[in-house]
């Protein structure tokens, strides 16, 4: 079965760490997928793209086409990489913006999607941001969020003995997430303007 | 009447003009806002529809009041609200108010119910937002009967039960004014307006042309599932907003201040991307018309057409001016060229007149 994974990234770098994570994570959970026997598609968000259009609709209530477009990625999607930048203890406020207007335009948008969260600060000191933030965050949204999180830190991408641990993170976290994936039929995409039969509406009061 | 109506709807806001830092007092923009009514009547415009609020900076709480001063001061203009709060009104009062209005007005009077979408506003009223479609579907199922049945015993969730209950005075002719449902995005809505045969009013403004596609189209659809008559013959209004010059440099210069100073407007895309994506519609009277025709082809042939001309802190005399420019250039070619497109089995915007007729033929 063909499946499809959203990588939402929210680094303001180009390169970003955040999108150096990401990418590591989507093609592990691909070679899990795949050695479950789905194909796979990554799409990939950049935050950083849509960064106007989010404070464009947060002020006036629509969406731009192209922010449109980068949500119905992640409605769409069999599964989401969600990776942050750690900013004052926190997700990065152009990292929930997105969230929040996803929310706001569609409050099913992420219900029963299985999600992995990933993070990148500059000290180690700072991966609890995963659990005390983005966990939470996306078990409010309805997502299933994969016990795995992975946090990168400045020494994960160099030194001695740091590149195996993280790698290691990495595969176990993917592995999470392909298992949640693959035992999923694709996600129903919901018609916001099916009808609701007026009765229904009449005898709910 | 023709075919289709054209008209103005205002919010009631009060703001400053951002040239002079200056607002009108309450007082200038309640009698300001009658000015425009009358001014909508005397270049021949179809409908004047008032905003209800209650909280500044607006100022129409209290619509009855104003609409049955300008009709009056009237003889032909149609008199309606943008909206009127189907939530957190009583209906008993919605169907005595406006069923005195269309005495007084001789059957001039139609509504739009909204649910409003500020908050506090419910609370205020004993409500709760979260209530809000079951408020609109309730109090409005009551209010239908309030106009239809003469004596009605009642019980729902919201208001307390009536036993033998009339209200008066009974609506003119027994004909209930006609009912328009607004809302932005909410389907239920468009399911309300479908399911009853009424009206279902888009005010466009602020959304793009997509999102105002799919809610009259299901509304359009499911009128027919409710054995109404074909989607195309289903009753269907646009708000839009306009601002005209002779030429539009001079028209988007003078508007830009208030839209970037606009709540609504403001800090937000660029007036050149609103205009692209909304109905926001700033230019010669040309431009203006050209604009209003492609409503036709984006959501089929429709029965009322309003237009925001006020609020944002514009001054009077431009607003008046956009009055004008309406009245002699832009809906006399609405008139004749959406009437030369509309085909034959399209119904006409009804009116007092027009329901009477059905009721007794």
């Amino acid at each position: 079965m063909k499946r499809t994974i959203a990588v939402v990234s929210a680094g303001l770098g180009r390169p970003s760490s955040s999108r150096l994570l990401a990418d590591r994570l989507a093609a592990a959970v691909e070679r899990e997928l795949h050695e479950r026997g789905d194909e796979t598609e990554v799409r990939v968000v950049e935050v950083r793209d849509h960064a106007h259009d989010l404070v464009n609709n947060l002020v006036s209530g629509f969406p731009a086409p192209e922010l449109q477009g980068a949500f119905d990625v992640v409605t769409g999607a069999d599964g989401l990489i969600a990776v942050t930048p750690t900013f004052a203890a926190s997700y990065s406020g152009l990292f929930k913006a997105f969230f929040d207007v996803l929310d706001l335009l569609d409050d099913n948008a992420l219900a029963d999607k299985p999600v992995l969260i990933g993070a990148t600060g500059g000290t180690a000191r700072h991966s609890l941001v995963l659990e005390n933030a983005m966990r939470p965050l996306f078990t409010y949204l309805r997502g299933v969020v994969v016990p795995m999180s992975v946090f990168a830190a400045p020494e994960d991408w160099g030194g001695a003995a740091a590149p195996d641990l993280l790698a290691r993170r990495i595969d176990r976290a993917a592995a999470q997430l392909a298992v949640e994936i693959h035992r999923r039929d694709a996600p129903a995409v919901r018609d916001p303007f099916e009808p609701t039969p007026f009765e229904d509406l009449l005898g709910a009061g | 009447m023709s075919a289709m109506q054209f008209g103005i709807f205002t919010v009631g806001d009060i703001a400053p003009d951002p040239a002079t830092g200056r607002a009108p007092t309450e007082h200038e923009r309640i009698k300001r806002m009658v000015e425009t009514a009358l001014k909508a009547e005397e270049v021949g415009l179809d409908v004047y529809a008032a905003g209800e609020h209650h909280n500044p900076p607006f100022v129409p709480s209290s619509p009855t009041t104003l609409l049955g001063y300008i009709a009056a001061r009237t003889s032909r203009i149609l008199l309606s609200t943008s909206t009127t709060l189907i939530t957190t009104n009583d209906p008993v009062k919605i169907a005595e108010d406006y069923a005195m209005l269309q005495h007084l007005a001789d059957g001039r009077v139609d509504l739009m119910m909204g649910r409003g979408n500020t908050g506090p506003v419910y609370p205020w009223f004993g409500q709760d937002i979260r209530d809000g479609v079951a408020l609109a579907v309730e109090n409005y199922a009551l209010l239908r009967r309030l106009w239809r049945e003469d004596v009605v015993d009642w019980q729902g969730r919201f208001r307390t039960p009536l036993q033998s209950f009339t209200s008066t005075p009974r609506p003119l002719d027994g004909v209930p004014p006609f009912v328009w449902h607004g809302s932005i995005r909410s389907p239920e809505i468009a399911e309300q307006a479908a399911y009853y045969g009424d009206g279902f009013f888009h005010n466009n403004i602020f959304w793009p042309k997509e999102h105002t596609r799919q809610m009259i189209d299901l509304y359009r659809t499911r009128f027919e599932h409710y054995g109404h008559g074909p989607a195309d013959q289903a009753i269907v209004g646009l708000g839009g907003q306009v601002y005209m010059r002779r030429n539009s440099q001079q028209a988007i210069a003078e508007f830009r201040p208030f839209f970037d100073n606009s709540p609504a407007y403001g800090n937000g895309p660029s007036l050149e991307e609103t205009m692209r994506r909304t109905p926001l519609s700033v230019g010669s009277p040309q431009e203006v018309i050209d604009r209003t025709l492609q409503f036709r082809e984006h959501f089929g042939d429709y029965q009322r057409q309003l237009f925001n001309v006020d609020g944002m802190g514009l001054p009077h005399k431009a607003v008046l001016e956009q009055i004008d420019f309406l009245g002699e250039e832009v809906v006399p070619v609405l008139r004749k060229e959406f009437a030369a497109m509309r085909p034959a089995h399209i119904p006409d915007a009804p009116t007092h007149e027009s329901l009477k007729a059905a009721e007794i033929g």
